[in-house]
């Protein structure tokens, strides 16, 4: 059941849906390059947070390296909100040029408002026949007029107080983030009001405003996905990163870097993909824990890396941030479509760990989560983040538990005279053999990519080749992943599968399927290997259908799924490629539907 | 038993396993494992306290051949599992190994980079203008009209030059031994070793199966007839006009290792993340 290659519109949820999902306000703020659209879309969403709101904010741009369209989509609400909505209540263009490539990516409805500057001409005709209400207003003049302030400030007061920000939340994120001149400061200060004073003009049919929430939990966060797998990564105790610059994962090494340096730690710039991995894989083996990111691209050239990882027994983390493939693909837009080469991209018989995390927050303590199993079972994680989570930012609650170490069997100092010669690759019950950290005394070996024997001497041999193979996965296997393997929430008989950033909107839709009598169980994979079979199947005890839900064209989740488990009933998938977002709404009638087409006999009878 | 008494026990004989190298007889690869435990009985570092990182190729065995530390990965990749391994363990003393398929061709863009980078690491490579693990195929370093089956008549390809690139690219010690003089390649190691930042030790050592003619080597083999330089632009005429026969340390440079900006594990993980709190 694939989604067509469009969001088509969906009835509006009924009023009782749209009530228990919480009500959210999205805004769109677009405009060419130098408008300004992201700091006031970053503005806004610290404003939010101010008012003791929640938010979203989405970067989307065009293929300029600077300059160029671009635009700043926001959600914000009372709760946390970790995906878009199906239609944006405001989109406010600075200017109109080149606005129709986003008229997919920011859906409007009858309901929506459009605002423009009322000297840029007129707006597109892609934009105006989605039937918003079109609001022509003197943007530019007026920032003008306040002293030659920025025009993107305007727009900031517009859209806050459209949104039901308080003037004050406003004027605070503006005061914060000033780095220039005091001067300055005033004419913004300035056309931030103004903005405000044109949209308290603006007619009353306008979309419902958010209310302020003074009981927000205090000590919450803002930050990217890409910030969150970094952060994840240091609290796993991940000390060496080496990395090629890559779209969308380069934040994260750019964050990595200062911050590496600061808690006794280095990042290195290596010269390709096949460096970055065997440098990581260097380093772990020296003892320290280590990282790399990169996207689609990286990760083809890493796979002889991570598959020595495999062998040689080198714990290793890469995280891979989605884009659009195969090849270059589309590089600064989201895609989930790595899933099939991140759990079958090796050669050999190559156990490995794939995670995904499926949200901002997830994205922190997945890969702390990662770190710590790759080091606890001395093998190499795969992190699928994608560009969705890595490049977008959200106020979240602070991520609850403080940073435990990673934690890796190391061979003790073997000295004595009588001592046994070490054997780096003993074949344990566990499958987990003490690795010795290089400067030890009495245990060195020689770490191997060659298949070896249980002491690391190459063995081409079918005794030792079948053995390691066995330990190799059944340290995999045995391991006690304990709950984190998926959120599986509900218990009805109708179950959504799904995996990464695509939960969010699933999570909502299932949501606003239930309020609509239409019950279903959610689970979300974050462990994709070494899948938990038995853990799975328990998950969907009672259920007669499963739906697999992801953003790729191959509906490779459902392949992954069908070829290494009995999923009941007739599993069926429903899937899109990138860019465009899974969003909520539209999902949510896909799921109405199927759950019809999947009623229970007497119910049909 | 204190590190003085230990450190004068060790000869060349405390840094070779018992495991009998893969190698043909009469492979020259045998006397430069002989010059690289000599190399490091010179320097005296305890073995568990070095690691021998090798790619694939008949060379690249050579760390399970030493009683130190040993990482033999993929093909083309020990420069930098070498680099990563010393950056984050800037207390052990690295010793990369290999040969000229997979140090100049899978592996030459590690190569150039690494001699740019300057990590306080020693790169030997065994050239015997060959691929002998496969059987016979042209290298980079091969004469273009040496005959195989891969490329009938030879390849047409002029050979590379190794040394000319490593200069170009900032390598910062230089040097081209021969495995018939197991001792004078073990003093260049050994000075290679001690010389800061990244020093590249080219060995000529013959492939006496698939390259008996190497064995003519011997009789053209000479020490080159100059001190050490430390001026690239005199260097670099040098191993340009030389025939690639000249044994001995040709540059020996001066500038400052890579410097590992491992910090000093001043602030705590929770400080770091103060950063994003509203």
């Amino acid at each position: 059941m694939p989604l067509s290659p469009l969001s088509t519109p969906v009835a509006e949820p009924p009023v009782a849906a749209r009530a228990a999902v919480a009500r959210t306000f999205s805004v769109a703020i677009a405009g060419s390059g130098g408008a300004g659209v992201m700091t006031a879309g970053t503005l806004l969403l610290d404003a939010a947070a101010r008012a003791g709101l929640y938010g979203l904010m989405v970067r989307t741009s065009g293929p300029q390296i600077r300059g160029g369209e671009a635009a700043a989509l926001l959600r914000l609400g009372p709760q946390p909100v970790a995906t878009l909505d199906d239609r944006f209540d405001l989109l406010l263009a600075i200017d109109w040029q080149n606005l129709h490539r986003f008229a997919d990516e920011i859906p409007l409805g009858a309901a929506s408002l459009l605002v423009g500057d009322s000297d840029a001409g007129e707006a597109p005709e892609a934009l105006r026949r989605s039937g918003a209400t079109l609001h022509a207003l003197a943007l530019k003049k007026t920032a003008k007029a306040c002293g030659g302030a920025w025009v993107n400030m305007i727009a900031l007061g517009l859209a806050g107080a459209l949104a039901g920000l308080p003037v004050a939340a406003l004027e605070a994120a503006l005061r914060a983030s000033w780095k220039r001149s005091a001067e300055s400061l005033a004419p913004n200060l300035a056309a931030l009001q103004q903005g405000v004073a044109m949209a308290l003009g603006l007619p009353d049919e306008r979309p419902a405003p958010l209310l302020p929430r003074t009981d927000a939990p205090a000590g919450r966060w803002l930050l990217s996905g890409n910030e969150a797998a970094g952060c994840g990564a240091l609290r796993g105790g991940v000390r060496f990163v080496a990395a090629y610059p890559i779209t969308p994962a380069t934040e994260l090494l750019e964050w990595m870097a200062p911050a590496l340096t600061q808690v006794g730690g280095t990042l290195l710039q290596a010269e390709d993909e096949l460096a970055s991995v065997n440098m990581i894989i260097g380093a772990s083996y020296g003892g320290v824990p280590s990282l790399t990111a990169t996207a689609g691209p990286g990760l083809a050239l890493m796979t002889e890396g991570i598959g020595l990882a495999v062998a040689a027994e080198v714990p290793i983390v890469v995280v891979d941030v989605m884009r659009g493939g195969p090849s270059t693909g589309i590089p600064a837009k989201s895609e989930q479509s790595d899933l099939s080469f991140a759990v079958d991209g090796l050669h050999g018989d190559a156990p490995r760990l794939v995670l995904a995390p499926n949200s901002i927050a997830d994205c922190l303590a997945a890969t702390e989560w990662a770190v710590q199993l790759a080091e606890a079972l001395q093998a190499p994680a795969v992190v699928l983040s994608d560009q969705f989570m890595g490049q977008s930012r959200a106020v979240i609650d602070r991520p609850a538990h403080p940073g435990v170490p990673a934690r890796r069997l190391t061979a003790p100092a073997a000295t004595a005279a009588d001592a046994p010669a070490y054997q780096r690759y003993l074949d344990t019950p566990s499958g987990i053999s003490p690795m010795a950290v290089p400067g030890t005394p009495g245990t060195v070996y020689t770490a191997d990519g060659l298949e070896h024997s249980e002491r690391g001497i190459p063995s081409s041999q079918a005794a030792d080749h079948r053995k390691q193979l066995d330990k190799r996965q059944r340290k995999l296997d045995r391991h006690d992943y304990g709950a984190r393997w998926a959120d599986v929430e509900g218990d009805a008989d109708l179950a959504v599968i799904t995996f990464g950033s695509t939960t969010a909107a699933v999570r909502e839709a299932v949501a606003r399927a239930a309020l609509q009598g239409v019950p279903l169980r959610l689970l979300s994979l974050r462990l994709l290997a070494p899948l938990r079979i038995e853990a799975l199947t328990d998950a969907l005890r009672g259920v007669r259908q499963v739906l697999v839900v992801e953003q790729n064209h191959g509906g490779q989740l459902l392949r992954y799924l069908r070829s290494r488990a009995d999923l009941p009933g007739r599993a069926s998938g429903l899937h899109r490629p990138g860019p465009l977002p899974l969003r909520p709404g539209e999902l949510c009638a896909a799921f109405v539907d199927w759950a019809a087409a999947h009623a229970p006999q007497e119910a049909n009878s | 038993m204190n590190d003085t008494t230990l450190e004068a026990r060790l000869s060349a004989a405390d840094y070779k396993s018992d495991y009998k190298p893969i190698w043909c007889p009469g492979c020259g690869d045998y006397t430069v494992l002989s010059s690289l435990t000599k190399a490091l009985a010179m320097i005296q570092r305890p073995p568990h306290e070095v690691a021998v990182v090798s790619g694939i190729g008949c060379s690249s065995r050579i760390p399970a051949y030493t009683t130190c530390y040993g990482f033999h990965g993929v093909h083309g990749r020990a420069l930098a599992a070498g680099t990563g391994l010393k950056v984050a363990r800037p207390d052990l003393t690295v010793v990369v190994t290999g040969g000229d398929g997979d140090g100049y061709s899978i592996g030459g863009n590690h190569f150039m980079h690494a001699c740019r980078r300057n990590v306080d690491m020693t790169y030997i490579v065994m050239d015997n203008h060959v691929y002998g693990m496969t059987k016979g195929q042209a290298s980079p370093t091969t004469e273009p009209d040496w005959d195989n089956k891969l490329a009938p008549g030879g390849t047409g390809i002029r050979a590379f030059h190794p040394l000319v690139i490593a200069l170009a690219s900032g390598a910062n010690f230089i040097g081209r031994g021969f495995s018939g003089d197991p001792n004078g390649t073990a003093a260049i190691i050994a000075q290679a070793i001690r010389h800061p930042g990244f020093s590249f030790v080219e060995i000529l050592s013959p492939c006496v199966t698939f390259r008996p003619e190497q064995k003519g080597w011997k009789e053209i083999v000479r020490a080159a007839p100059v001190e050490p330089t430390d001026d690239p632009a005199l260097a670099a005429r040098r191993i340009m006009t030389d025939d690639g026969f000249n044994i001995g340390v040709l540059y020996a440079g001066h500038r400052n290792p890579y410097p590992a900006r491992v910090g000093s594990a001043a602030r705590s993980v929770a400080d770091l993340e103060r950063e994003f709190e509203l």
